[in-house]
């Protein structure tokens, strides 16, 4: 199980070099090769979008698996009310395609609420939004999956609703949703290159102007790939970490 | 067993009825528990014997008719229902043990969180009821790692933390392996010495023989019979407690 990244990453790279040297005559790895200077400032460059990468992913995520939860209590409650807005938070957002809704929040907004909003927390906004709904119904599907029996037994000892959620059912709950949390997390790291249509300057963004500049598109997007498959390797190994720590916490 | 103080009913089910849909599951039911009273609930499946004693912690919601604890009325209101709660200690036929916690935790939960006790005097006191419940040594291991019959007599433990004024057991032994059955009735009845109130739904006619003062049989959700132990077994009043009792124990 924890070779399996790597062996992945190898199979990537050694997959990727035998499609380019295919067309090694059509490659000219200069623009981006560490040897010379140019070549240096230019990965740097590249290198520079990380930053804002990693920063607007994680705020996001922070924050839409807040909002996720709270979107998914109300989904599990008896009150038909609070179902119902469950649903139509869920229904609504998961309908609006991400490019939309961060051009919706990042032109659109502004007018509405009469504010300014900078570019980083329109898409932090953008993304945290369109990635709660999945959170929630993630959320949802891990709180219903606990056993019944430990409410009652919860219950029977007296405890609120809070404190059962807090103890009992959450931490069964997480448990169990942690492998589709992590695919969120791989997803909302690559989505947050749709921000650099609103001028983000992130990993893609920056890839755009190298191209731009250098007119070499294969050599500059195919970084921009291994950048983002080496983060998303990262991320995994993360999660299964997280994961295997949490198993051994069980005793099983 | 002599009967015990008949004073004070610690448990008060009136006129109680309960619907799953057109069925009914408790046909208005009328009964009292005294203080150290012990009483062992059988019949059939589906005789409504589970929802009854859920009832009583209001793990199931009655349709109408009153279950009044301690003097509590716990329909009343969310405040009388968690008091009614932490004095009425439930032992499930699954266990339901917290997986995720070990054992030591699974016992000092209630009493941290429920009643705001500090946390050394919480685990003094899973202690003294683990060492009565006769597994000390596994106080740090996880649920998944015990027996079934030891999962069960924590899951007693847990209860016992709570200090409660009642017992409830539901079917406390029918998902255990025959040769871990005793050593959960052991512990059973040792609770049962210490005048412990108890309210039992159980196949174990032994066990209904050596502690109960009180049987109940009841049948389509409806309590049929009454009467002492020495009574029911010897000589059922009822058709159907006649045939219930060769159908138990002929083998």
């Amino acid at each position: 199980m924890r070779k399996i990244p790597l062996q992945w990453a190898a199979f990537a790279l050694i997959a990727l070099s035998v499609l380019l040297t295919g067309c090694s005559d059509k490659l000219q790895w200069y623009v981006v090769s560490p040897a010379t200077e140019t070549g240096r400032a230019n990965l740097l460059f590249m290198l520079g979008g990380l930053k804002y990468t990693l920063l607007l992913s994680i705020t996001a995520i922070v924050i839409s698996i807040i909002i996720g939860l709270l979107v998914a209590l109300p989904g599990i409650s008896k009150n038909p009310f609070a179902r119902g807005f469950n649903r139509v938070y869920v229904e609504v957002v998961r309908a609006v395609p991400l490019l939309v809704l961060i051009l919706w929040v990042y032109y659109g907004l502004p007018i509405m609420l009469g504010i300014a909003i900078n570019v980083f927390w329109a898409g932090v906004v953008a993304l945290a939004l369109s990635d709660s709904a999945f959170e929630a119904e993630i959320f949802r599907a891990g709180i219903q999956s606990v056993d019944r029996g430990q409410i009652e037994a919860s219950d029977s000892l007296g405890l609120g609703y809070i404190d059962r959620m807090r103890y009992i059912v959450l931490p069964q709950a997480l448990r169990r949703v942690l492998p589709p949390l992590g695919n969120q997390l791989v997803y909302m790291l690559k989505m947050s290159s749709l921000v650099s249509v609103i001028g983000m300057e992130e990993l893609t963004r920056r890839a755009n102007e190298l191209v731009t500049a250098e007119y070499r598109p294969l050599e500059t997007y195919t970084i921009l790939i291994l950048e983002y498959l080496v983060l998303i390797l990262v991320v995994s190994a993360g999660v299964r970490w997280l994961e295997r720590r949490l198993e051994v916490k069980d005793g099983r | 067993m002599s009967q015990s103080d008949v004073s004070a009913p610690v448990i008060e089910l009136k006129n109680l009825s309960k619907f799953y849909g057109s069925f009914q599951a408790l046909d208005d039911i009328s009964l009292n528990v005294a203080a150290g009273e012990r009483m062992v609930i059988c019949g059939p499946s589906g005789s409504g014997k589970s929802t009854l004693i859920r009832c009583v912690n209001q793990l199931e919601t009655h349709d109408s008719g009153q279950v009044i604890v301690n003097g509590i009325d716990v329909g009343k209101n969310r405040k009388a229902l968690r008091e009614v709660r932490t004095n009425v200690g439930m032992v499930f036929q699954q266990f339901n043990l917290f997986p995720h916690l070990t054992v030591l935790e699974n016992l000092t939960l209630g009493p941290m969180r429920s009643r705001k006790m500090p946390k050394d005097k919480a685990v003094e006191l899973a202690q003294h009821y683990l060492e009565r419940v006769r597994i000390p040594e596994q106080a740090d291991k996880y649920p998944s790692q015990l027996s079934g019959g030891q999962q069960q007599r924590v899951a007693i433990a847990r209860s016992l933390c709570m200090e409660p004024k009642v017992m409830l057991f539901d079917e406390p032994t029918s998902a255990l392996d025959p040769e871990m059955i005793s050593e959960v009735l052991d512990v059973m009845v040792e609770l049962a010495e210490t005048g412990m109130t108890m309210m039992v739904v159980t196949h174990e006619m032994g066990f209904a023989k050596k502690v109960a003062d009180t049987m109940v049989f009841m049948d389509a959700g409806k309590i049929v019979e009454q009467s002492t132990p020495a009574e029911f077994f010897s000589n059922p009043k009822t058709e159907r407690g006649r045939l219930f009792l060769q159908q138990i124990l002929q083998h």
